[in-house]
């Protein structure tokens, strides 16, 4: 499966970003370390060195002016790639997201095309300032757009709608995915995208649901193959890529479909992306349901360090195959 | 405070031709005359939401604004619409925010002068001092991306210094050299706190130091020293210098809007401000010295901008008012969101 043909997820972000660079003199990159380190995660490697300090612009330590100079750019038609070295720092750019990229068009002070991308995501022992999933800090936040892949296929289309997207995009990537070998792919020699705002059917099946994103659809996958070969159940994996606006008709249509649903996010459960969704099958799917909507998610905690409890914290493999079991047979 | 020995005019040596000092003093006046017009505005009940005005320090905002290129662009704040209108906004624009028609620039959606006009260079301030610098930031970046050599000016009160965002922007403006002028309007007071609450150092324009860039204090009264000052930090910044940090010495007369008494200010300080220290008053007893306009000459610009302005005020007021669904419109282009109550799932 290995070979230079393939594509990591990160390889993936990269080329999507670097084709879009080529293509288009408007887009450009901004952010700490970005430049001739490459990033934190080596995701901007190389564009320094084909783009030029004027399109690869390496900032102070100031999240707040990251974004506000994307906004600014934005406004003047530029279509900026800002990065935060890691998701965690979205807090010091918070007020600049939540007040003016999110509120500018509403405002009538223009659209804000740009894109706010960063590693995300639990698991890699980070401890609890390099391993957060924010997409609920935002979700109450009305313009912003929130990106998830778990695929390299899909990395690469979603960065390249993300950029041509008029409105602000925050592009989550979880970092346990970036050199996975398992997510290894060859992508199309031919310009893609994949839209904003679809999920993805990640694996058909027909007896229970488990609607997900990021790092915790691959979980869900391996749920599925183990249910499938020890019990015969069918689990169908919905991927949603987009968390906001999140797919609706995806959502219930799988409903619709197995009448069983398990919601499984890595952010802690009180407030998660979970419960909205959650909400939604209630008001929309409740005649459809067989059995109560499932919430499967990380403990309402900060994210811990040592192995042992971040393992503890997060929801894991036999948990989700567990709650399936009883979900299947209630 | 004592009174000036000699009453205080203005700056005496300018660059300005004769044309242009008339045409400033139109522009101080008209800043003035709008705020004086919300006022009584406010007051007949007319107007919804908060009245913001500059009272005592429109010469800072026009006076900076006037040296200016058209390409050049602005973050004022909400005491800078004197600024806006040297930029092109027109005042029925504003009257349109103020009395929140579906034809004003924000769609209504937002209040007063938030709302931007990107061809005249306007970017539409929000209510987090301090978050325009790093916006302007990114104005300059693009403007530098495509060669288009534009000045940008982001303006804030003393009080504004003091935040995060403040600090990150005139930063990383310094650092990437960028055109940036910043100009801190040091009027006394932070909505009731004053300066000395704000900040330890004797002066704002110290700051300019920490940043290694080009620091100026100006007498923000005097619309000439203002218009003169600005001029040479455009030069300093246009010629690829760097950035410009403004120190405006002023002063705000009112509160922080009209609903603010200012029993916090002490005794006999506003009264004074406004018998000796008024930039309008200093600005014509300037043009009289010069003998560019007379009493009577001045008193007909009043009449010409107090007529315009009734019919400006009239012609907003009579707007439609806003559809109320295009409260969901807009959130993302062209969109329109979902009622937040959807009923229907209780009719199957």
């Amino acid at each position: 499966m290995s070979n230079e043909k393939t594509s990591t997820l990160l390889e993936a972000i990269r080329e999507g970003i670097r084709e879009e660079m080529s293509r288009d003199d408007s887009v450009f990159i901004i952010g700490e370390d970005v430049g001739t380190y490459g990033g934190a995660f080596k995701v901007t490697e190389g564009l320094l060195d084909q783009f030029g300090t004027d399109r690869v612009i390496d900032t102070p330590i100031s999240e707040a002016a990251i974004v506000g100079a994307a906004c600014g750019a934005a406004l003047m038609g530029m279509k900026p790639v800002a990065e935060f070295q890691f998701i965690d720092f979205i807090s010091n750019g918070f007020d600049m997201l939540t007040n003016y990229a999110a509120k500018s068009r509403y405002r009538g002070c223009g659209g804000i095309g740009a894109v706010f991308r960063g590693p995300c995501g639990s698991g890699v022992r980070g401890g609890p300032f390099h391993s957060l999933n924010a997409e609920s800090f935002f979700l109450n936040t009305a313009g912003l757009k929130m990106v998830e892949p778990s695929t390299a296929y899909d990395a690469k289309g979603l960065i390249k709608s993300a950029i041509n997207d008029p409105d602000p995009v925050l592009f989550f990537e979880h970092k346990k995915l970036y050199r996975l070998p398992r997510l290894k792919e060859e992508l199309p020699d031919e310009d893609y995208t994949v839209p904003i705002g679809k999920a993805r059917v990640a694996r058909e099946g027909k007896d229970l649901s488990i609607i997900t994103f990021g790092a915790q659809t691959l979980n869900a996958l391996d749920a599925a193959e183990k249910l499938e070969e020890e019990d015969g159940v069918s689990v169908e994996v919905i991927d949603l890529r987009t968390l906001a606006p999140l797919d609706r008709e995806a959502i219930l249509e799988t409903v619709k479909k197995t009448n069983r649903v398990i919601v499984l996010h890595e952010s802690s459960i009180t407030g998660g992306i979970g419960g909205e969704i959650s909400a939604i099958i209630g008001e929309e799917a409740f005649e459809w349901l067989d059995a109560p909507v499932i919430r499967i998610a990380s403990i309402d905690t900060p994210v811990p360090f040592a192995p042992q409890l971040e393992d503890y914290y997060l929801p894991n493999l036999d948990e989700i195959v567990d709650a399936c079991r009883k979900l299947a047979a209630y | 405070m004592d009174a000036p020995k000699k009453p205080l005019s203005c700056t005496s040596e300018t660059s300005l031709s004769k044309d242009q000092v008339i045409e400033l003093y139109r522009f101080l006046k008209l800043t003035r005359m709008f705020d004086e017009k919300t006022v009584r505005l406010k007051k007949q009940g007319k107007l919804t939401g908060g009245v913001f005005t500059s009272l005592g320090q429109e010469a800072t905002a026009v006076g900076t604004a006037y040296a200016l290129e058209e390409k050049d662009f602005i973050a004022p704040l909400i005491r800078d619409i004197g600024a806006c209108f040297v930029k092109g906004i027109q005042p029925r624009e504003i009257f349109l925010q103020y009395f929140g028609r579906g034809t004003a620039p924000s769609r209504a959606t937002d209040v007063q002068f938030h709302f931007a006009d990107l061809d005249k260079g306007f970017v539409g301030p929000i209510s987090h001092l301090g978050d325009m610098i790093p916006v302007m930031t990114g104005i300059l970046l693009a403007s530098r991306m495509r060669k288009e050599d534009r000045v940008a000016v982001a303006y804030l009160g003393e009080g504004a210094t003091s935040t995060g965002t403040f600090h990150e922007g005139v930063n990383f403006a310094a650092v990437q050299k960028l055109p940036l002028i910043t100009v801190i309007e040091n009027n006394g007071y932070a909505y009731s706190t004053p300066t000395r609450m704000q900040c330890a150092a004797g002066a704002f324009v110290d700051k300019a130091l920490g940043y290694g860039i080009k620091g100026m204090k100006v007498d923000g009264n005097d619309i000439i020293a203002c218009y003169e000052a600005m001029k040479e930090a455009v030069e300093h910044a246009r010629s690829g210098n760097g950035s410009v940090l403004i120190e405006a010495m002023t002063y705000r007369r009112k509160g922080h809007a009209e609903h603010d008494n200012q029993a916090y200010v002490p005794e006999g300080e506003i009264e004074w401000w406004a018998e000796h220290n008024d930039p309008v008053k200093r600005f014509e007893r300037y043009l009289k010295e010069k003998k560019i306009l007379s009493e009577s000459e001045m008193e007909a610009i009043a009449a010409e901008i107090r007529e315009f302005l009734d019919k400006e005020s009239d012609a907003a007021e009579s707007g439609p008012l806003p559809e109320p669904l295009d409260a969901a419109r807009e959130v993302f282009d062209n969109s329109v969101v979902p009622p937040a109550f959807r009923k229907k799932v209780l009719e199957r």
